[in-house]
């Protein structure tokens, strides 16, 4: 029998002044090599598991503390997490946070210096750790200048650097865009498999790293509710956690198609078996979205759309004219932005990290001037940037709006409750709220940057709604997200940057299907459907148009 | 933070860099004249010019001017001294009689002055040239608890200003603000008031990450002692020029050289020992500039 790296015996574990305990009587073993994702929804107890396994809990975070865990064969309750970090790298979620050295260099040597490797062996780790992430051309960098996405994979290359048995990683993709961070679960199914590295991945987005799963690890309220393959895990979240399933496994199960799959390539492969998709059953996918009731939406690109519109023209509610933005350095990051959204339109826009999505929005409401070009709008913008929590400054929620707008936006119950204590969906309901000012006018636009980062389906779906209410009240909504799932969701129409152009503009439905990155689970299932409910019915019509009479 | 440049300062190691920077500071603080103290002041200037640390000091002068002019305007509210009044205030109540004298203005000054240097050379100087890292990493193996606590300043600085930066943009994104219009003074106390409240919980988690690094492990401590690395050439000048800063400093002050006396009068000879004395500050302080071979590391 093979020793477990990770194993937990009956883990309860209670934060100090906290009323519900964060684990309850966790039972896991995991074997080298395994490759687990901890899926859960908000608070459901998959980060604490990680900082237990990392020997945070109990020796960092204090708290009552019941069971056993052997990290690498270390009892926790024995070693501390400085000599765990020998045989476990860490990366938490908040990349801010995940590197404290000034040089990237050094952030990488870090680990390794600190476990007494020489010289020589610190250089080569440091150099193999940059060159499996592709960040060799940061190395000389200072880390206060990086990205985001820059720092959590620096954070991440800290973390691998010591070459660790196991890897606890805390959504390391919420701050990558969908290339960036499909490679990087790929990167970790290589490290996975050439050297036996387990892999322990908490994750909200399980259609990007199932495929790669060995084992999925459900957490409810703190407890273990399901450990399984991702085919088991996807059949246990049909029934009992609906809001846990993959796109694709909600497609087959409304398609009545099973097993549920755990990724596109196996998706793929049942519809094949059924004689399901269109290229194979003589199909041309556009024509059959038609078939299926499932139309494309006319075209429709910036003002052009506008002008379409009749007689009346609606002037825009916001537009960006010949926008461009260069930095001090000279480098554009903006060039020639041309782009209208009309009143009540909801817009995605999407691209990969450092395409310029998050300035275009800060150009939106001032934040930022134009080189060249300018910003129109016909009122207000609200713009809620990447992190709720900066809008809070009061103790309580009910110092940060009145009780009217509180009541409007669905908090007046959590009145006195600190605004750093609600949930992520709370918090991002309670800055959309203040952003938007409860003016008795709606802003002429909503402008979101990254607003799914770590939420749960049910917090997205509610995101999405008060999005579509204020589109309605004729606000133009404009979104930059990495979530092509909430993009068709949400928007109906994408607009794609890439290095500060506007590279595709266009609806959701063309857009976001026929692309390997830039689309949904359902798109690359299924062509001509974008969510698991138009798949479904388009999978259905081909079954019974091949049904024998 | 260090933006390394190819300068026999940066080629140094830490710790001397460190030391040549202290070495200013020492010199400011060891003189009153201010010829000396104006000698002392461009060679700090010129080395960090030659150092290409010319927009740090340029930053670090926006707070050291106002900060030393501040000194140079208090000390004559504040001192009693001095022969020559220019100003009568008279009976000011509890301040006492207030009566502005000549020497308390000029060693108002003199005291600005010093400041500044402090400022320029003690904080710009030794943050661009000086690489933190290094520094902390051989200091743990002297101290480990104290190298772990300015570990944490010196990544918490960073990390409570792009808060900062954050929660301002926050605000002009509210109703009331006028897109990028400025922010109130409330605002601005409220945003300091969040990030000292949050400063607490980001320290935690930048303690976390040190910890799940293996920054707190038995061994870390053991092997900070690194294998002996042999003195590079820019080592050498660098900390020879440190040390004959020092030296001249101590030399003067026990010659006599550069006295001078605020009150009450203002005494500052300037003579053949005080041109001499500036020359050679500035001489020694610029002299590992002139080897500039293999300063790119």
């Amino acid at each position: 029998m093979t020793a477990s790296v990770l194993r937990f015996e009956s883990v309860t574990y209670r934060y100090p002044h906290a009323e519900l305990p964060a684990l309850r009587d966790v039972c896991v073993d995991i074997a080298p090599g395994e490759f687990v994702v901890a899926a859960g929804l908000s608070a459901s107890g998959k980060s604490t598991f990680l900082r237990a396994a990392s020997g945070l809990v109990p020796h960092f975070h204090g708290g009552e503390f019941g069971g056993r865990v052997l990290t690498g064969g270390l009892d926790t309750r024995d070693h501390g997490p400085a000599a765990l970090s020998a045989v476990a790298g860490t990366l938490f979620q908040d990349p801010e946070t995940q590197v404290v050295l000034s040089t990237v260099r050094a952030e990488l040597a870090l680990p390794l210096e600190n476990r007494g490797h020489g010289p020589a062996a610190v250089a080569r780790g440091v150099e193999e750790a940059a060159l499996a992430l592709g960040i060799g051309e940061l190395l000389d960098r200072c880390t206060h200048e990086l990205s985001g996405g820059e720092l959590q994979r620096v954070g991440l290359g800290a973390a691998l650097a010591g070459r660790p048995r196991i890897l606890l990683l805390d959504e390391p993709t919420s701050q990558l865009d969908p290339v960036a961070g499909d490679e990087l679960v790929w990167l970790l199914r290589r490290l996975n498999e050439e050297w036996g590295t387990s892999i322990v991945l908490v994750e909200h987005r399980l259609e990007r790293c199932l495929g790669a799963a060995d084992r999925v690890l459900a957490f409810d309220a703190g407890a273990l509710a399901c450990d399984a393959p991702p085919r088991g895990f996807l059949e246990w979240a049909a029934e009992r956690a609906p809001a846990l399933a993959t796109p694709g496994a909600r497609l087959f199960a409304r398609a009545g198609l099973r097993p549920p799959p755990s990724g596109v390539k196996q998706a793929r492969a049942t519809l094949r078996a059924h004689g399901l998709l269109a290229e194979e059953a003589g199909e041309v996918p556009a024509a059959s979205a038609d078939t299926a009731g499932v139309r494309p939406r006319p075209p429709r690109r910036g003002l052009s759309a506008l002008a379409r519109r009749g007689p009346a023209k609606t002037p825009p509610a916001l537009a960006f004219r010949n926008l461009w933005h260069e930095r001090s350095g000279g480098r554009a990051v903006l060039r020639g932005i041309d782009l209208a959204l009309a009143p009540g339109e909801r817009v995605a826009l999407m691209g990969r990290n450092g395409a310029g999505k998050s300035t275009l929005l800060r150009h939106a409401n001032g934040l930022l001037e134009p080189t060249r070009g300018r910003v129109e709008a016909t009122g207000r913008v609200a713009l809620l940037l990447q992190n709720p929590n900066d809008y809070f400054l009061a103790d309580r929620v009910s110092g940060e709006l009145d009780p009217v707008a509180l009541e409007a936006a669905g908090l007046a119950e959590l009145a006195d409750r600190h605004p750093r204590d609600l949930s992520g969906g709370e918090r991002q309901r309670l800055a959309l709220a203040i952003v938007s000012g409860g003016d008795v006018e709606p802003p002429a636009a909503v402008c979101l940057d990254e607003p799914t980062r770590g939420m749960d389906r049910a917090a997205k779906g509610d995101l999405a709604s008060r999005l579509r209410a204020a589109a309605a009240a004729g606000s133009a909504v404009l979104v930059a997200t990495h979530d092509p799932e909430f993009a068709a969701t949400l928007a109906e129409r994408v607009v794609l940057l890439a290095d500060g152009r506007v590279i595709a503009d266009g609806p959701v439905a063309e857009v976001l299907s026929g692309g390997w990155y830039f689309a949904t689970e359902t798109a690359r299932i299924v062509d001509g459907a974008l969510l698991p409910e138009d798949g479904a019915e388009l999978l259905r019509a081909r079954m019974t148009i091949e049904a024998p009479p | 933070m260090i933006r390394r440049a190819a300068s026999p300062l940066h080629a140094a190691r830490a710790p001397v860099a460190a030391a040549y920077a202290c070495a200013f500071v020492t010199a400011a603080l060891a003189f009153e004249h201010p010829l000396v103290l104006a000698a002392i002041g461009v060679a700090i200037l010129a080395a960090g010019l030659l150092a290409g640390a010319g927009p740090q000091l340029r930053r670090a002068c926006l707070f050291g001017v106002p900060f030393a002019l501040l000194i140079a305007l208090v000390n004559p509210l504040v001192a009693r001294e001095g022969l020559d009044v220019v100003l009568r205030f008279g009976d000011m109540g509890p301040l006492g009689n207030l009566d502005v004298t000549k020497q308390s203005l000029v060693f108002g000054a003199i005291l600005g002055m010093r400041a500044l240097l402090v400022v320029l050379a003690g904080a710009a100087l030794l943050a661009a040239i000086v690489d933190a890292d290094e520094l902390l990493r051989r200091f743990r193996g002297i101290s480990a608890r104290s190298a772990l606590t300015a570990a944490l300043a010196v990544r918490l600085v960073p990390v409570l200003g792009r808060d900062a930066r954050r929660l301002a943009d926050a605000r002009r994104c509210c109703p009331g603000a006028a897109g990028a219009g400025a922010i109130g003074s409330l605002e601005r106390l409220q945003i300091v008031r969040a990030v000292a409240t949050g400063a607490l919980d980001r320290a935690l988690d930048v303690a976390a990450t040190l910890e799940v690094r293996g920054y707190a492990s038995p061994a870390a401590h053991g092997r900070a002692r690194r294998p002996h690395e042999p003195w590079s050439r820019h080592d050498i000048s660098v900390a020879a020029a440190a040390a004959g800063l020092v030296l001249l400093a101590g030399g003067a002050r026990l010659l006599g050289v550069a006295s001078f006396e605020a009150y009450p009068r203002t005494v500052a000879p300037v003579g053949a020992g005080e041109w001499v004395l500036c020359a050679a500050l500035v001489l020694v302080a610029l002299a590992p500039f002139a080897d500039r071979r293999g300063v790119l590391r």
